[in-house]
């Protein structure tokens, strides 16, 4: 056996609230959202990831006092993300026991953030999250929510990314996201030919065979999806019976 | 007391709660001297071995952390932390490590990605008085680009990533683990916690 490849669930937050509802409950607050995480730790997810899709700056001591309550009750990786725009910011939230913060809009602004992050805390705990849309037969980066297009090649900057000190990509399609059309197999691929870090793929997936072709067909390292998991139309654990009836390596469902 | 050392490098927050969780009276202690009062002494570590020597070194801890090896305190090493045991690593040739084991961390070479990121499977390969809580073939969380390559036995697991590589090193009055134990979910506590209880 060899390194699993990883199940993430996204959860969605606004500050203080999982934005999107759950099927099983209601969620409304911090503590519940903490609670949602402890269910996707206990159902197998490999890591958590977090991202606040419409920071303000207040809504950002949430995130720090939210990431550390995480911290105290789930003992997988988890990775915050979400108006992330200075190194600072990023070291109060791994100091309370995130393991990785993910940049986005910021980055594309100033990529020196990459290297300030990667410089004082690692590589490893330096994630890009890049938000692309196909446009003219090439990635377009977008950002802002996927609302506002940058002009920049998706692959371009992925490499430039790695080079300033990403340690991981985590690459959303936005033609995808929220369709259930399967990721989008193409970008992935491209984008993890061209980086030597780990990939993870974000946007289309519905179905524990959709995680299979991924990994059967691009060198991605892992799968993240939101929203078919919060409405419970799918399962962490359905998603490992599957890669693991392909031949996939995946950590176990631990009961 | 648990002392986790505060050198100003990593992840502590993680470890601390960690150890809390398992219910153990674990601090992060940024004072030398208090490494006196510690019933077993965690060192943490993430990122560059060259950062995290320096910083380790400028905080003053060295000496006592060898005066608490000598006394036969408990050492628990993580991730760079463990690779500081050794005599240094390619990663930083200028930065010696603590010399307490023989040999070097080195860059992994020949693998699919770095780093490696994610869980893998550790193969036991030896066993130690405080190596409990953890079974053959369980799953732990790794987040590195560099190695240990011990010069002597003290190799306790391994995991698979392209070849195998150093998981668990051990000696007398030592342990080290190149996993997050503080984020490898249930078998990750289980090891912190049979620590504890063998040490206590």
């Amino acid at each position: 056996m060899t390194l699993a490849k990883r199940v993430i669930p996204c959860l969605d937050v606004r500050g203080d609230k999982v934005v999107k509802s759950v099927r099983f409950e209601e969620t409304k607050d911090v503590g519940d959202a903490v609670v949602l995480a402890e269910r996707y730790d206990a159902g197998g997810a490999d890591e958590l990831v977090f991202l606040d899709i419409n920071a303000s700056h207040e809504r950002r001591r949430t995130m720090v006092a939210f990431a550390s309550q995480v911290a105290d009750r789930i003992f997988i990786p988890f990775t915050v993300g979400g108006g992330i725009d200075s190194a600072d910011l990023a070291a109060e939230i791994l100091r309370v026991g995130a393991d990785k913060v993910a940049v986005n809009s910021a980055a594309v602004r100033d990529p020196a953030i990459i290297g300030d992050i990667a410089g004082r805390f690692g590589s490893q705990a330096t994630v890009l999250s890049i938000d692309a849309r196909e446009h003219d037969g090439s990635w377009e980066v977008v950002v802002d929510g996927g609302r506002v297009g940058t002009g920049n090649d998706a692959i371009v900057w992925a490499r430039d990314a790695v080079g300033r000190g990403a340690g991981e990509i985590l690459l959303n399609s936005i033609d995808r996201d929220g369709t259930k059309l399967g990721f989008d197999l193409d970008l992935v691929r491209a984008v993890a030919d061209a980086v030597h870090v780990p990939v993870i793929a974000s946007g289309g997936a519905s179905s524990g065979d959709d995680f299979v072709t991924l990994f059967r067909e691009t060198g991605a390292d892992a799968g993240l999806a939101a929203s078919i998991f919060h409405y419970g139309e799918l399962t962490v654990a359905q998603v490992k019976d599957a890669l693991a009836r392909a031949g996939i390596p995946v950590r176990p469902v631990l009961s | 007391m648990i002392a986790i050392v505060d050198y100003g490098v990593g992840n502590l927050a993680s470890v601390r709660k960690a150890f809390i969780a398992v219910g153990a009276q674990a601090e992060l202690v940024d004072d030398p001297e208090r490494l006196r009062e510690a019933r077993a002494v965690v060192l943490p570590g993430v990122g560059h071995f060259g950062h995290c020597a320096r910083e380790f070194d400028r905080s003053g801890f060295a000496p006592a952390l060898h005066l608490a090896r000598e006394r036969g305190v408990p050492l628990l090493g993580i991730c760079v932390g463990m690779q500081l045991f050794f005599a240094g690593s390619e990663e930083a040739a200028d930065e010696p490590g603590l010399g307490l084991l023989p040999g070097m961390a080195a860059r992994m070479r020949d693998v699919p990605r770095l780093p490696q990121i994610g869980w893998n499977e550790v193969r036991l390969q030896g066993t130690h008085p405080w190596l409990g809580g953890i079974a053959d073939g369980d799953h732990m969380y790794f987040v590195h680009s560099y190695a240990a390559e011990p010069a002597s036995d003290v190799v306790l697991g391994t995991t698979e990533y392209g070849g195998e590589r150093v998981a668990i090193v051990g000696d007398e009055g030592l342990l080290g683990v190149q996993f997050h134990p503080e984020k490898s979910g249930k078998p990750g506590l289980r090891l912190l916690d049979a620590f504890v209880k063998a040490v206590a």
